[in-house]
């Protein structure tokens, strides 16, 4: 297992490589120059130029590159042009939001997909089952700055239960949450329908059945755990998914975490922060990936690493 | 004759699917008595598995066992119980062992575990008394030193080993009948063995009655002291085992008993093959369900044939089959027990 954990974080090194090689890229692409978003409307040529060096934006792109992945293996995420401290403090200043609203929307969405999935596998066909198909293809095709703007107008404009932004209070994380985890339910809903349709057709069920023991315990400790691998799966994939979705409903709720940083630092052109949230979000991102597959050995004793 | 433990009268359990009603089980009588072995013998799709799943109350959707119907056992009628009622007896006083040994345990638990939960759904007793049970049921069923089997996951045991769990996880309370689907078909010849005489071992040891599922007439010989034979989703011909062997007063099984090769039999010699297919369970025959496969059939038998009692026998058919059939196969069978498969 140890050696395995090792092969995969080695096979994560050139991944991350290109995560920052391309970040790196498209950061240029895009048309708008840092030094004149930052040096303002009035100033001079010279005021430009002189900023443009200052940010470490004055050689060619070749030598960009170069300067910023040497810093990048020694560990330094540059300094952001925006606001003069060092990239790592910013995102470390906005990490616990994020991680906080990712957490909790992940858990939301296994909690409520697996029960809907649960509960749609077992009265399959009914209607129950189709009102439940319904909600999870609604929950799949809403994009989430949508069901984020509906969210809004719903609860905090129309009923004013809940506020419509910022992090003052427990109340302010509530929409946040329902927003991000909002796609993966109906995902990870789905998943576990077919997952538990599959796993309560096999030959052990009936023998379990056999033991005369109580239908809770025959769903759960059996169905459900043997249908977890699939499940696990998607939740994995859903993480990615999650984060994209984080820098959206970030930015709709006015949540101060790493989503919002990506895009503020997009629109003010600052190079070093974009290239090191993406840095940071591809990162974790493996991590996740890494972590599912360690998990699926404790899910299914079958499958042992090596 | 001992007291019935199980007795099945016009069992009826249909299927209702898009395609019509499938009655896999249309009036079954049976009778399993208290310490005996009786042998469902038939075809594929004669309706035995359904029958046992009927007396287990392991029949689901859109299988329904059909209002009339009875199972009475241990003087308890089964039909028409609630399901939280059926589990009270259902792996205490009546269980089951499959016919896949390879599939039949949850492959994320180790078999200890597995166990444990079969002794624990029925008997209040502590996780670590349950554990000691489960090494002495292990031992039971002959699985080498099974203290350390029980942490192992069923991918670690072979087919033979499965089934010796799945048999002590159906024993481990005691049960007064235990229900065996076909559960030597997926195994090697040898291993088939060593089954068999294990649940003969452990039915003289614990005295428990054996419903067994077979297509395998070698088994019979082996196990049966009643033999039940089933065709087309009805019992045709029921009796003492030795009797119905040797003796068979329906055509069916008479034409069971030639279709079983003999060692020792030229090779040139054919097998006697019952022509065409069992009929679908949408539409079974009006009259005689074997009728259009059978070698004595007259115009009599497009009505539905009475059973008939023949000796110790009980056959549905219109034959005074003492007369015609029944001659010549003895010997074939007693072979046939012994080196079938």
């Amino acid at each position: 297992m140890l050696s395995y954990v090792a092969r995969r974080l080695l096979i994560a090194v050139p991944t991350l490589f290109g995560v920052a090689t391309v970040s790196f890229l498209l950061m240029r692409i895009i048309p708008g120059d840092p030094a004149r978003v930052m040096a303002g409307p009035q100033a001079t040529a010279e005021d430009v130029e002189r900023l443009r060096q200052q940010l470490g934006l004055g050689g060619s792109i070749w030598s960009q590159y170069v300067e910023y992945i040497t810093r990048l293996m020694q560990g330094d995420l540059m300094v952001s042009a925006r606001t003069g401290t060092p990239v790592i403090d910013e995102i470390a200043a906005r990490a616990q939001a994020t991680v906080t609203l990712a957490v909790l929307a992940i858990v939301v969405a296994v909690v409520v997909g697996c029960t809907l999935g649960v509960l749609a596998a077992l009265r399959r066909d009914s209607v129950v089952d189709l009102i439940l198909s319904g909600v999870s293809v609604f929950g799949v095709s809403m994009p989430v700055y949508w069901v984020g703007l509906l969210l809004i107008m719903l609860f905090s404009v129309q009923l004013g239960w809940l506020p419509a932004g910022g992090s003052d209070s427990w109340a302010s994380v509530v929409l946040p949450t329902v927003a991000l985890s909002f796609f993966a339910v109906g995902f990870i809903s789905r998943q576990t329908r077919s997952a538990m349709v599959e796993t309560m057709e096999l030959d052990f069920i009936r023998s379990v059945r056999a033991k005369g023991i109580s239908r809770s315990a025959l769903v759960i400790r059996h169905g459900l755990r043997n249908a977890a691998l699939p499940i696990m799966t998607v939740v994995g994939l859903q993480f990615g998914q999650l984060l994209g979705g984080a820098v959206l409903t970030e930015t709709i709720f006015a949540w101060p975490g790493l989503g919002r940083l990506l895009i503020d630092s997009i629109s003010a052109r600052d190079f070093a922060t974009v290239q090191g949230t993406v840095f940071v979000f591809a990162a974790a991102l493996i991590l996740v990936n890494l972590l599912t597959d360690i998990l699926y050995a404790y899910a299914d004793p079958r499958i042992r690493y090596d | 004759m001992t007291e019935p433990v199980l007795e099945i009268r016009d069992l009826r359990t249909y299927f209702h699917t898009i395609r019509g009603v499938y009655r896999a089980v249309d009036g079954v009588d049976l009778t399993v008595r208290a310490g005996r072995t009786l042998c469902v013998v038939g075809e594929s799709g004669s309706g035995k598995s359904a029958t046992a799943l009927s007396v287990m109350g392991l029949i689901e959707a859109p299988g329904e066992i059909q209002p009339g119907s009875r199972i009475r056992f241990d003087g308890q009628e089964l039909v028409g119980l609630s399901d939280r009622e059926h589990r009270r007896i259902r792996g205490r006083d009546l269980s089951m062992i499959f016919q896949e040994p390879m599939t039949s345990l949850d492959p994320v638990y180790p078999v200890g575990h597995q166990i444990v939960e079969a002794i624990r759904a029925h008997q209040p007793v502590s996780r670590k008394a349950a554990l000691n049970r489960a090494v002495e049921l292990m031992a039971l069923v002959g699985i080498p030193s099974p203290e350390r089997r029980l942490w192992d996951y069923p991918h670690h045991l072979s087919g033979g080993m499965r089934q010796r769990v799945m048999i002590s996880i159906a024993l481990s309370s005691h049960p007064k009948l235990l229900v065996a689907d076909e559960p030597t078909t997926a195994l090697d010849v040898t291993i088939q063995a060593q089954i068999l005489e294990l649940m003969r071992d452990l039915q003289k040891k614990m005295g428990m009655a054996i419903m067994m599922i077979t297509h395998d007439l070698g088994v019979v010989a082996e196990m049966a002291d009643d033999v039940a034979v089933m065709y087309a989703g009805q019992i045709v011909e029921s009796g003492i085992a030795e009797e119905v062997l040797t003796n068979p007063r329906h055509p069916y099984t008479e034409a069971l008993l030639h279709a079983v090769p003999v060692l020792g039999m030229s090779r040139d010699e054919p097998l006697r093959v019952i022509p065409g297919v069992v009929p679908s369970p949408l539409e079974w025959p009006a009259g005689c369900r074997f009728a259009a496969r059978c070698r004595y059939a007259h115009e009599r038998c497009a009505e539905p044939p009475p059973t008939a009692t023949v000796g110790r026998h009980q056959t549905r058919c219109w034959l005074p089959v003492d007369r015609s059939i029944g001659t010549g196969s003895a010997t074939r069978t007693a072979a046939a027990g012994e080196v079938n498969r």
